[in-house]
């Protein structure tokens, strides 16, 4: 086995669960406040992406072409399918996680004068970093073992090991994509929860004392 | 494109024989609905007990943790790689793919049912005790069925897992809808793995649509009648209004 070629599979993997990572996170973010903004929208809202999140992922991906025009073999394919289903598991998140936000937190950042977006910016979003952190660490997860699956339709990444291990009946290049993908997901798990104790130091100086 | 599509579909070729479409979704109906059930028993099970029993709680959460991180396109070419050559030949066929479905299908409901026992309300779990119940009575009476509604969010999740990965199968020799894509890839036919993917989408909502749908009826009615007895409740009230009413001080009362 060529262990250049693993590593750039690992690399190739990381960027495709990576990004849609961060574009789902970005989209989910105002979607999210739309939905506490106006209470109405929040049920439709969990409605459609809860549908979009039903849709088996091979099935997303040999679909997409077709909305997109893209060609098959394309990693835009994976990065919007995994978006899709970011995006649906974190607007839920972004959304119950503004509103447990404690009321008296809000009444007293306006009582300092916050103006509507500084608040939601400096205030309520940072409150909501917690729950937030716990919903993108779950789709960190399972965007890693998701992208495995376009290696049927030939994408490059870990998932690659897998058909080969299959087409050579040779456990060797299966266990070792197991295992990096096990270590990616981990990675990113800890990276994120990291990211999140730092964004967060007043939980920190709760629980040490 | 979709033009070639809705041929493909049209196409009464496509309607009959071992790759029809009608055989494909039966296969990939039947695999779903058998590790459905298979996982539902081991889960089910399993969750009860440790929601009752409060024994082997750590492993609930580190079992279900550990098996999210697993690809499960990885385990299933694993299982089927390690058993081909230990298994008879029509046996290999089906039952690696079957047994990667079940443990993927385990610890959503085996998580949830979990959930379930312990969101129990303490207070009716006391009084079921202060009834004269015994621990087997309160599990089966009070406990399983206020868990119902989780533990059917936990098959829901179940199934939607089991029918994506019943698609991989077909890589491993299982059928179902899944041959549609393998197939189509394997000769370039794009429409066929089209037709495949939307196959494969459809039968996902269905089902999602058919569990919740069982799901409302199943939940009993003392836990989703709370809004009827509390309308009951007032109309009650209202009926006893009149003999308080003479007083004056009984509005707040009423308002409250």
């Amino acid at each position: 086995m060529d262990w250049l070629e693993v590593v750039v599979l690992f690399l190739q993997h990381l960027w495709l669960s990576v990004v849609p990572l961060l574009l789902g996170l970005a989209v989910a973010i105002p979607l999210g406040w739309l939905a506490r903004r106006y209470r109405r929208l929040y049920a439709p809202m969990l409605g459609v992406t809860g549908l979009a999140y039903t849709i088996p992922s091979l099935a997303l991906f040999v679909a997409l072409p077709v909305i997109l025009g893209t060609q098959i073999l394309s990693p835009v394919n994976v990065v919007v399918a995994l978006t899709i289903y970011t995006l649906a598991l974190l607007v839920r998140t972004v959304a119950d996680g503004l509103g447990a936000v404690p009321d008296d937190v809000r009444q007293a950042a306006l009582a300092m004068g916050y103006r509507p977006l500084p608040r939601f910016l400096r205030v309520e979003l940072p409150v909501a970093v917690p729950v937030i952190g716990a919903g993108l660490r779950v789709a960190a997860v399972s965007n890693v073992s998701l992208v495995t699956v376009s290696a049927l339709l030939g994408v490059p990444q870990l998932g690659a090991l897998f058909v080969d291990g299959l087409n050579r009946a040779y456990l060797a290049p299966l266990i070792t994509g197991i295992v990096l993908c096990v270590v990616l997901a981990l990675l990113l798990d800890g990276l994120i929860l990291l990211g999140t104790r730092a964004l967060t130091p007043w939980q920190r100086e709760r629980g040490a004392t | 494109m979709i033009g070639e599509f809705l041929q493909w579909f049209t196409d009464p070729v496509h309607w009959t024989g071992q790759d029809g479409i009608p055989n494909r979704l039966l296969e990939h109906l039947g695999y779903s609905v058998l590790a459905l059930v298979i996982a539902a028993a081991i889960g089910i099970a399993l969750g009860l007990y440790v929601g009752h029993t409060g024994k082997g709680t750590f492993m609930v959460a580190g079992f279900a943790n550990a098996l999210r991180a697993l690809p499960s396109l990885g385990l299933l070419f694993l299982v089927t790689l390690v058993l081909l050559d230990a298994l008879p030949n029509t046996l290999g066929q089906f039952l690696p793919a079957l047994l990667v479905l079940v443990i993927l299908a385990v610890p959503p409901i085996l998580t949830s049912t979990y959930a379930g026992v312990q969101n129990v309300d303490p207070a009716a779990r006391d009084a079921a005790y202060g009834m004269g119940m015994t621990g087997r009575e309160v599990l089966v009476k009070v406990e399983a069925p206020c868990a119902l509604p989780l533990v059917f969010s936990g098959l829901r999740s179940a199934m939607l897992q089991i029918v994506s990965t019943a698609t991989l199968a077909a890589w491993v020799g299982l059928g179902g809808l899944g041959r549609l894509l393998q197939d189509g890839q394997s000769v370039q036919d794009y429409p066929q793995m089209l037709a495949g993917a939307v196959l494969v989408a459809l039968l996902a909502l269905v089902m999602e649509a058919l569990l919740a749908g069982v799901q409302r009826f199943s939940v009993p009615r003392g836990l989703t009648g709370r809004g009827a007895r509390r309308a009951r409740a007032t109309t009650a009230s209202e009926v006893t209004k009149p003999t308080f009413s003479t007083e004056p001080e009984d509005e707040p009362v009423a308002a409250r």
